[in-house]
C-alpha cells in the first residue's frame, strides 16, 4: 500500500497559535490606531513603547522561565524596588564605583532568587507562598533602608538615560539591553540543556525526575534567573527614572504575569516562548499608548482593558487545549 | 513517660497547635512590652483594650479568609477578593451618598443589599470561569483582580466618596451590646460557615472536590456546582469585608481599599494549616491565622518597631511559620522522619489503565 501524498493547506502548529494570536492582535491594534489617530504610524511610537517598557520586558523574561517550570514568582516587583534602592544608596551615600554598584544589585537579586528556589525545592513549600514571603522581605528591606526617595545624580546614569539617535529615531540603551536579554533567553530556552530541562520540568515534573533530569537544579536555576532579571530590570528602571524609592514598581508582578499569559505561556508550565512574552509586553504598552492618544479615557480604563484582554486570551488558550487530542 | 508529657505530645500533634502557639507568643510578647496589654475595660458602654482592637480590626480579614479557606479547599485560589472589597465598598458608598437623607436605615439597607448582590455576581463570574470554562483559578481570578480595580474606580469616578451615615458606620465602627459590631458579624459568619461545613455533608463534599475533582464527579458529587458555590461564598465574604472597611473609614477609595488583602487572606489560610494543594481545610486554623496577621500589625505598633520594618517582620514570621509546618523541613532540620506513612499521603500513583 502506498499513501498518496495529499497537498495540505499550511496550518500553524498548535503550540504557536497563542503567540500568533498575540501578534495578530498587536497588528490589529496598531492598524486601528494608525487609522484613528494622526501621527500614530510614526515608527517612533513603537520605539517609545519599548523605551517605556524596557524594564518590564526584562523582568517578564525572567518570569517566563519560572512559569515555564510551572512555578510563579510574586517577588519580582519588590526586587526591582530593592535594586533601585540599593543602587541609589550605594552610589549617592556609599560612593561605590559604578560597575561595583551594578554588580552588587544584580548579585543581591540573584541571591534572593537562589534562596527562594532553595526553600521551594528543599523544603517543598509552594512557590506562591515562598515568593510571597520574598516579596514582603524585599519590600521590607527597602523600607528599612529608607522611606524617602533618593535621587541618583551620577553622570553615568544621566548618560544612560539619554536617548541614542538613529536619524530621526530615538532609542535608549535600556531598549538595546532588553532586546539582548530577550534574544539570549530565547537561545537559552531553545538550544541549551537548561532550556529543555525547564520545559520538561514544567510539562511533568515526575516524568522529568524519572528521566533523570536534574529537577531540583532546574527549579533553583529558574528562580535565580528570575531574581537576576528582576535586578537587571531594577537597574534599567533607574536609568528610566533616576531615583531609588521603596514605592517603585508596586504591583508590577501582576503586569508581568499578565504579559506572560497574554504572550501565550501556559501557567501550568511546559508551553510558551520568550517571543510571546515580548509580544505580550508590547501589547500592554500599546494599550497604554492608545489610551493616551484617545485622551478622553481615564486611566482606570487601562486596567479594565487589560482584564478583558486577559480573559480573551485565556479563553483562546482554553479552546486550543480543548481541541487538542489527549 | 509522665502523663503530662503524653498530653503535651498529643497537643503538639494537633493541627491547631502551631498557629495557637504563635498567636500566644505574639500576645505574651506584647505583655512584656506593655504590661496592660491584656487589660480590657468597659468605657462609655463599650469594651476597650488592645485585645478588642485586634479582634475589631481583624474582623474583615477573618471574614475574607473564611471565604478563601473553602476556595482553597477545592484546590482553587481567589486573587480577586481585594478588588471585590473595593467594588462593594464603592457601590455602597455611592448609593448612600446619592440619597437625600444619608441616615435613613432603609436607604443604608438598600445600599448594603446592592453591594452584596454585586459581590455575589462577581463571585459567580469567578465560579463560571473556573468551573464552567475550566480556567486555572489563579488566572481566572487574576482577570477580576486587575479589571476589578478599574471597575471600582469607574464606580467612584476616580474620587474618594465620603459618607456621613450613622447606620452605615455601625457595620465597621459601631458597637452593639458593648461589643464591636464587626466582631459580631465575623462571629456569625464563622458560626454559619462552621455549621454548614461541619454539621452538613457540604464540608465533606468540598474536601472531596479539592482532593480529586474528577474522582468526586465520578462518585456522584456535582463538583462543578460545589466549585461555583465556593466562589460565590468567597465573593460574598469579600463583599461583607468591603462594607466593614469602607464603613470604618466613612469612605470608599477604589484605588486603595482592600489593597493586598488577597495576599493576607491566603497567608492566613496557609498559616492556619490548610494546604494550597486542596482537600482538608481547617476553619479554626484560618481564624487563628487571620488573628496572627492582625496581631502582628498591632505588635509592630505597641512594641515600637519602626512601622517601616513591618513588612520585614511579616516576611520573617511567615517564613518561620511555613518552615515549621513543612514536613520536609522538620525531617531535614530536626532529623525526624515524617511521623508515619499514612499521616502524610504520598503523591497518588498515576497508573495508566488501558481502556
Amino acid at each position: 500500500m502506498t499513501t498518496v501524498p495529499v497537498r495540505q493547506r499550511w496550518r500553524p502548529q498548535e503550540r504557536h497559535i497563542p503567540v500568533l494570536a498575540t501578534l495578530g492582535l498587536l497588528a490589529l491594534m496598531y492598524g486601528l490606531g494608525s487609522l484613528r489617530y494622526i501621527g500614530f504610524n510614526d515608527p517612533q511610537i513603537i520605539l517609545n513603547v519599548f523605551i517605556d517598557n524596557a524594564f518590564i520586558l526584562v523582568v517578564a523574561v525572567g518570569m517566563t522561565f519560572v512559569i515555564l517550570t510551572g512555578g510563579i514568582d510574586l517577588s519580582v516587583g519588590s526586587v526591582v524596588a530593592l535594586t533601585t534602592m540599593l543602587t541609589a544608596v550605594l552610589l549617592e551615600q556609599a560612593h561605590w564605583p559604578v560597575p561595583l554598584v551594578i554588580l552588587a544589585g544584580l548579585a543581591v537579586g540573584a541571591a534572593l532568587g537562589f534562596g527562594m528556589g532553595c526553600i521551594i525545592h528543599f523544603f517543598e513549600i509552594q512557590p506562591f507562598i515562598v515568593t510571597l514571603a520574598g516579596m514582603f522581605l524585599a519590600r521590607g528591606i527597602c523600607y528599612a533602608i529608607s522611606t524617602s526617595s533618593i535621587p541618583i545624580n551620577d553622570p553615568f546614569w544621566t548618560y544612560m538615560g539619554r536617548s541614542l539617535k538613529f536619524g530621526s529615531l530615538k532609542v535608549t540603551w535600556s531598549v538595546l539591553i532588553a532586546v539582548a536579554v530577550v534574544v539570549i533567553a530565547a537561545l537559552v530556552l531553545a538550544f541549551t540543556k537548561l532550556g529543555r530541562d525547564a520545559y520538561a520540568v514544567g510539562g511533568n515534573p515526575q516524568s522529568a525526575l524519572l528521566m533523570g533530569l536534574p529537577v531540583g537544579r532546574t527549579r533553583i536555576a529558574v528562580y535565580t534567573i528570575s531574581g537576576l532579571c528582576s535586578a537587571l530590570g531594577g537597574v534599567l528602571f533607574t536609568f528610566y527614572l533616576p531615583s531609588g524609592n521603596s514605592l517603585h514598581a508596586i504591583g508590577m508582578e501582576l503586569t508581568v504575569i499578565a504579559a506572560v499569559v497574554i504572550g501565550g505561556t501556559l501557567l501550568t508550565g511546559g508551553t510558551g516562548y520568550v517571543w510571546g512574552t515580548a509580544l505580550g509586553v508590547l501589547a500592554l504598552g500599546l494599550i497604554q499608548t492608545i489610551i493616551t492618544f484617545e485622551g478622553t479615557l481615564s486611566s482606570w480604563w487601562t486596567k479594565m482593558v487589560i482584564g478583558i484582554l486577559l480573559f480573551v486570551f485565556i479563553l483562546l488558550q482554553r479552546l486550543i487545549a480543548a481541541r487538542r487530542p489527549t | 513517660m509522665t502523663r503530662l508529657a503524653t498530653a503535651a505530645r498529643t497537643a503538639a500533634t494537633h493541627r491547631l497547635f502551631w498557629p495557637a502557639l504563635v498567636l500566644a507568643v505574639l500576645v505574651l510578647g506584647n505583655v512584656a512590652f506593655t504590661p496592660n496589654f491584656l487589660h480590657i475595660e468597659v468605657r462609655a458602654g463599650h469594651l476597650y483594650g488592645s485585645l478588642i482592637d485586634i479582634l475589631r480590626l481583624g474582623a474583615p480579614l477573618v471574614v475574607v479568609s473564611l471565604g478563601m479557606t473553602v476556595v482553597i479547599a477545592t484546590r482553587g485560589i481567589d486573587l480577586s477578593v481585594g478588588s471585590t472589597i473595593a467594588i462593594s465598598g464603592a457601590l455602597a458608598c455611592l448609593v448612600i451618598s446619592d440619597q437625600g437623607d444619608q441616615n435613613s436605615v432603609g436607604g443604608v439597607l438598600v445600599a448594603v443589599g446592592l453591594a452584596l448582590a454585586l459581590s455575589l455576581v462577581l463571585g459567580l463570574w469567578n465560579g463560571f470561569l473556573v468551573a464552567g470554562i475550566g480556567i486555572q483559578p489563579i488566572i481566572a481570578t487574576l482577570i477580576l483582580m486587575v479589571g476589578g480595580r478599574g471597575i471600582a474606580q469607574l464606580i467612584t469616578d476616580g474620587q474618594i466618596i465620603t459618607v456621613n451615615s450613622d447606620p452605615y458606620e455601625l457595620i465597621g465602627g459601631g458597637y452593639l451590646a458593648t461589643l464591636p459590631f464587626s466582631v459580631l458579624v465575623a462571629v456569625v459568619m464563622i458560626a454559619v460557615t462552621a455549621v454548614l461545613a461541619r454539621r452538613t455533608a457540604l464540608g465533606v463534599l468540598i474536601e472531596a472536590t479539592g482532593g480529586n475533582a474528577e474522582a468526586s464527579r465520578l462518585a456522584g458529587i456535582r463538583a462543578r456546582g460545589i466549585m461555583v458555590m465556593v466562589y460565590l461564598f468567597c465573593g460574598l465574604c469579600a463583599g461583607i469585608a468591603g462594607l466593614m472597611i469602607s464603613s470604618n473609614v466613612h469612605s470608599a477609595d477604589g484605588n486603595n481599599a482592600g489593597l493586598w488583602y488577597e495576599l493576607d487572606a491566603i497567608l492566613a489560610v496557609v498559616i492556619g494549616g490548610t494546604s494550597l494543594g486542596g482537600g482538608r481545610f481547617s476553619l479554626g486554623g484560618t481564624v487563628l491565622g487571620a488573628l496572627i496577621i492582625q496581631a502582628l500589625s498591632t505588635t509592630v505598633y505597641t512594641v515600637g518597631i519602626p512601622p517601616e520594618t513591618t513588612m520585614l517582620f511579616k516576611a520573617v514570621v511567615v517564613t518561620i511559620v511555613c518552615l515549621i509546618q513543612s514536613p520536609a523541613f522538620r525531617a531535614k532540620v530536626f532529623g525526624r522522619r515524617p511521623r508515619s506513612t499514612p499521616a502524610t499521603p504520598s503523591e497518588p500513583a498515576k497508573i495508566e489503565v488501558p481502556a
